[in-house]
C-alpha cells in the first residue's frame, strides 16, 4: 500500500494537469464561485458611505448616504440606502430588492411629498446620483449576473490576483466586458474595467484600504471609479461597518419606508 | 442646532440622537396679464421656512419628529399662514406600528390628481396643483401581515381647507369666507373621521384598497353673503364614505397606474377614476438624460355642475431627468379637457446649486377656457414663479 503522503503528492503534481483539462470559461467561473461562497453568511451589516463627485475640472459635490444591507439566501440582497447629504435629498430612500437575472424591485421614499414610489428598475446603466457609479455598479453581486472566463494570474500590489472577464448576462446592463482583479486570499475585488456597449473602455474601479471583519469578510474603505471618457470620477468611502446588527426583514419593507430619521 | 432641539423643545430627546433640519425659501410670482378680479395682485414676493426635528430612543424603536410650515407674504394674506405639518411619536413594536400625534400622508400613484388621497386638508393657497397639505391629527395603527399590510385611522378634528382672500389670484370670482364654514353633521370640526386601508405587493403589482367615513376635505362652495352683505362663497362640509382604489403595475419600463373612487355624500353619489401610463426612455441619445412620457385620462361622472376642474380631462406630460451633478429636472405637463378644450399648462424645472442651495422655476398658462369652467376664474392668471430655497 502507497502511503497517503505520497498519494496527495502525487495528486499535487498532477493538480497543473487537471486544471489544463478545465476551459478558461470554467475556471473563471469556478473563481467566480468561490468568491461568492467565500461571502456568503455575512448576515446584514450596516455602513457610512461619503460619495465624493469630481468633475472635469476637478470641481467636487459631496452626498453622504447609509446603506443597511441583509443577506437574502438564493437571491439577492436586500438593501436600504439613507440621503443625509445634499440636504435638499436628505430623508429619501431607497429600498432595492436586487434579484439575479430578474429586473430588481425599487422603490423610492420623497420626504417632500411624504409620498413612497415604486419606480422601474431595468435600467441599471443610470448614473447613481449623478455620479460615475452606475447603479448596477453598486448592486448585488449574484454569479449568474455574468458569464466568466479566466485570464491569467498576476501580483496586484501585495497580492496575487486572478484576472478574470466578466460578460453581463443581464439584457439590460450598460456593459459588454468586464475585466476584474480579484485576489486570491481574501478574493477582494482590488481593481475592475468596464467596456461600454461599442466595447471601448468606460471607467475603471480601484478598491483599497480593505478591512477584515468577523475574521473572514473583506469590505474596501475606499472606491474610486474613474470615467475614461468624460474625465468626471468619483470616490466612495465607506465608514463604521457593522456586521450582523440584527436586521430582518421588517426593516427591509416598502411600507415601513416612512419610519425613521 | 442639535442643542436646541435637545434642550428646548423635547426634554426626551436628549436620551438620544436628535436632527435638525429644514429649508428656508423666497418665492416671487409675476402674473403676466392684468387681474380679472378687484384688489388682485400682480406680482408677489414671498416667505416660506420648514423646519424639522426628528429623533429616536429606545434603540430606533421609539421616534418623534416635529415639523412646521410657515408663510410670509407682502401682499398675500390669504397664503399668510402657518401649519404643524407633524407632531408624531411612532412606537415600532414588532409587525406594529402605532403613530400618535400630527402627520402628513399620501396614499396613490398617480400624478395629475390625488383621488384615493383623503387623510390630509389640501393646503390650497399653497399650490392649484394641491401638493402640499396640513398637518392632520391622528391615532394610527399599522399591522404588517403576511397577506398584507393593513392600517387604521382615528382621525379626531378636522382641518378647514386653506382660500386665498380677496387680493390673491388664483381664486373664484367671489372670495371663500372661510370664517363662516358649515358643516353637516352637529359636531362640525370635532366630529371624529375613520379610515381603513389595505395594501399589498403582488409581484410587479402594487395593491391598495381604502375605506374613508367622516367630513369630506373637499367642501361644496355655497352663495352666501359676509357681514357688510357683500357676496361670498361660503365652505360646506359634507359627510361622506369613500371608497378607493389603487394600482400600479410595472412592465419593462411602463408604469400602469389606476385610481378608482366612489364617493357617498348627501350631494352626490358618484365615481371618479384617473388611470394612465409612465414610459421612461434611459439614456437617450448615449447621454444620462432619462425622458419620462405620462399619459394620465381622469374621468368624474358627477352631473357637469358638480364635476371638479378634473372631470374628463387627458394630461400629457414629459420629464427630463438629467441625473447631474445638480440633480436637474423638468416636468412639462398640460391638462386638456376633452368635453370643453380648456388648457392648462405648466413646465416645472429645478436645480441645485452647490451643496444647499435649489433654485426652482414654475411657469403655469391657462388657454382656450370655456366661459362654464371653473377655470374661467384663473383666464387670467398665466403665472412665472422662481423659488430659491436655502436647504440645511
Amino acid at each position: 500500500m502507497l502511503p497517503r503522503k505520497f498519494l496527495i503528492a502525487v495528486l499535487v503534481a498532477l493538480l497543473p494537469v487537471l486544471a489544463g483539462a478545465q476551459t478558461p470559461e470554467e475556471k473563471g467561473l469556478e473563481i467566480a464561485r468561490a468568491a461568492d461562497a467565500y461571502d456568503k453568511g455575512f448576515g446584514d451589516f450596516t455602513a457610512d458611505m461619503v460619495m465624493t463627485l469630481i468633475n472635469k475640472a476637478g470641481e467636487t459635490a459631496q452626498r453622504n448616504i447609509r446603506i443597511k444591507t441583509l443577506e437574502v439566501e438564493g437571491d439577492g440582497d436586500k438593501s436600504l440606502s439613507i440621503f443625509d447629504q445634499p440636504a435638499d435629498v436628505r430623508g429619501t430612500r431607497m429600498l432595492t430588492y436586487s434579484h439575479g437575472l430578474e429586473p430588481d424591485d425599487q422603490w423610492l421614499y420623497l420626504p417632500a411629498l411624504k409620498r413612497v414610489k415604486r419606480i422601474s428598475s431595468r435600467n441599471k446603466s443610470g448614473p447613481f446620483m449623478g455620479s460615475t457609479f452606475a447603479f448596477e455598479d453598486l448592486g448585488s453581486q449574484e454569479v449568474e449576473k455574468y458569464s466568466y472566463r479566466y485570464l491569467r494570474e498576476e501580483p496586484c500590489g501585495e497580492w496575487q490576483c486572478y484576472v478574470i472577464e466578466r460578460y453581463p448576462a443581464y439584457e439590460f446592463s450598460g456593459y459588454t466586458r468586464e475585466v476584474a482583479w480579484i485576489d486570491q486570499a481574501g478574493y477582494r475585488l482590488v481593481r475592475a474595467e468596464f467596456y461600454d456597449r461599442k466595447k471601448a473602455l468606460l471607467k475603471t474601479l480601484t478598491a483599497s484600504d480593505f478591512q477584515q471583519f468577523l475574521g473572514h469578510y473583506w469590505r474596501p474603505g475606499k472606491m474610486f471609479m474613474q470615467n475614461h471618457q468624460t474625465g468626471k470620477s468619483t470616490l466612495l468611502e465607506w465608514n463604521n461597518y457593522r456586521f450582523r446588527t440584527g436586521l430582518t426583514d421588517r426593516d427591509f419593507r416598502s411600507q415601513a419606508l416612512k419610519r425613521g430619521n | 442646532m442639535r442643542r436646541l432641539a435637545c434642550t428646548c423643545l423635547l426634554p426626551f430627546a436628549s436620551l438620544a440622537q436628535a436632527g435638525f433640519s429644514g429649508n428656508v425659501a423666497v418665492e416671487t410670482q409675476t402674473y403676466t396679464e392684468s387681474a380679472q378680479f378687484d384688489g388682485q395682485f400682480d406680482d408677489n414676493v414671498t416667505f416660506s421656512f420648514e423646519p424639522r426635528w426628528n429623533g429616536e430612543w429606545n434603540d430606533g424603536n421609539d421616534l418623534w419628529s416635529v415639523e412646521l410650515f410657515l408663510r410670509a407674504d407682502n401682499k398675500d394674506a390669504g397664503r399668510e399662514h402657518a401649519d404643524l405639518r407633524e407632531l408624531l411619536w411612532l412606537r415600532i413594536d414588532g409587525d406594529n406600528e402605532w403613530r400618535v400625534g400630527v402627520n402628513t400622508m399620501f396614499w396613490g400613484v398617480t400624478e395629475s390628481q390625488h383621488l384615493v388621497d383623503v387623510i390630509n386638508q389640501v393646503d390650497l393657497v399653497e399650490g392649484i396643483d394641491r401638493e402640499e397639505k396640513l398637518g392632520q391629527p391622528m391615532l394610527h395603527w399599522k399591522r404588517y401581515q403576511d397577506w398584507g399590510v393593513l392600517d387604521l385611522l382615528v382621525l379626531p378634528g378636522f382641518r378647514e381647507r386653506t382660500f386665498q382672500e380677496a387680493e390673491g389670484r388664483l381664486r373664484p370670482p367671489l372670495v371663500v369666507d372661510t370664517d363662516q364654514a358649515e358643516y353637516e353633521s352637529s359636531d362640525e370640526d370635532a366630529h371624529v373621521d375613520f379610515a381603513l386601508r389595505f395594501s399589498q405587493t403582488y409581484g410587479d403589482l402594487d395593491l391598495g384598497l381604502s375605506l374613508f367615513d367622516g367630513t369630506s376635505r373637499d367642501p361644496l362652495l355655497l352663495p352666501g353673503t359676509d357681514a357688510g352683505g357683500k357676496a361670498v362663497l361660503i365652505p360646506f362640509y359634507e359627510q361622506m364614505t369613500q371608497f378607493g382604489l389603487d394600482a400600479q403595475l410595472i412592465y419593462q419600463d411602463w408604469i400602469y397606474k389606476l385610481e378608482y373612487i366612489h364617493r357617498n355624500a348627501r350631494s352626490n353619489d358618484f365615481n371618479a377614476a384617473v388611470g394612465g401610463f409612465e414610459y421612461t426612455l434611459y439614456g437617450v441619445y448615449e447621454s444620462d438624460l432619462d425622458l419620462g412620457l405620462l399619459l394620465e385620462y381622469s374621468h368624474d361622472d358627477r352631473p357637469e355642475n358638480d364635476r371638479g376642474a378634473f372631470d374628463r380631462d387627458v394630461f400629457v406630460a414629459t420629464r427630463f431627468t438629467f441625473n447631474d451633478q445638480q440633480s436637474s429636472e423638468i416636468l412639462a405637463g398640460l391638462i386638456v379637457d376633452v368635453d370643453k378644450g380648456s388648457r392648462s399648462f405648466r413646465v416645472e424645472g429645478s436645480r441645485r446649486f452647490g451643496a444647499s442651495w435649489k433654485a426652482i422655476l414654475e411657469l403655469q398658462t391657462f388657454s382656450n377656457i370655456d366661459g362654464d369652467d371653473v377655470l374661467a376664474a384663473f383666464e387670467h392668471d398665466d403665472f412665472l414663479l422662481l423659488e430659491l430655497a436655502y436647504y440645511f
